[in-house]
């Protein structure tokens, strides 16, 4: 079990190998990439920033509730930082369970919970030239207040 | 007491810094500790009630601050 924050590439294989046990019948691998449009806008590519002591903690506490909601330790998960381009991963989620179900569902809720929780933030970059960062529209600012050229 | 306030993302753009320390009555609150936040130039972008963390946990906004807590205000956030 293990959870962190990196600021270069995620090997994918690496976390998959991490979670191999004899004892697993299912392995999963949850990869969440950078897309090249969101709402409707062409995106060139993200930066990702976090609150980095607290993400960190954050991320481990989500790892240890579906470690003992699904019955399993064999959880890693890798959130990238930093400038990323298009089909970069800036998360994996590796799980590995005896059983396909729980393993499912480990690993959803490993992702939900951090989208909900984790104190990490994206700019992306669109094709204008603008950037914005992502969710801030949810503040008191109109969202074509929030744009800013970069 | 003193707090440093911590802010990232969107609200560190608007405030034009990522850190400041705040001189606060003993007692103070979080919610004492906005109030102030929100009168500084550009904060008129935050929102009313943003969410918060002390020392690396979510907290409410009656929280009773101590000296030396690192209060931050935390944007929506976007991770995954």
């Amino acid at each position: 079990m293990r959870a962190a924050l990196v600021h270069r590439p995620i090997d994918a294989a690496a976390l998959t190998k991490e979670v191999a046990r004899h004892a697993n019948g299912a392995t999963l691998l949850f990869i969440g990439t950078v897309r090249d449009v969101n709402d409707g806008r062409g995106v060139t590519g993200i930066e990702y920033t976090a609150y980095e002591s607290m993400a960190e903690r954050e991320l481990a506490d989500i790892v240890h509730e579906a470690s003992a909601e699904f019955a399993t330790t064999d959880i890693v998960v890798e959130h990238r930082l930093g400038a990323l381009d298009l089909g970069d991963a800036s998360i994996v989620i590796a799980v590995a369970h005896p059983h396909r179900g729980a393993a499912y569902d480990a690993s959803r809720y490993v992702i939900e919970q951090i989208k909900r929780r984790v104190p990490i933030w994206k700019r992306e970059h669109y094709v204008d030239g603008t950037r914005q960062w992502v969710g801030a529209s949810t503040s008191a600012r109109p969202v074509t207040d929030a744009v800013e050229t970069g | 007491m003193t707090v440093t306030v911590l802010l990232f993302a969107s609200y560190a753009d608007v405030l034009g810094r990522g850190s400041l320390s705040l001189d606060l009555a003993s007692g103070a609150t979080v919610r004492d500790a906005l109030r102030e936040i929100q009168s500084m130039p550009g904060a008129e972008r935050l929102p009313m009630q943003p969410l918060v963390a002390v020392n690396e946990r979510y907290a409410r906004v009656d929280r009773v601050l101590a000296d030396g807590d690192a209060l931050a205000v935390i944007p929506p956030v976007a991770g995954g």
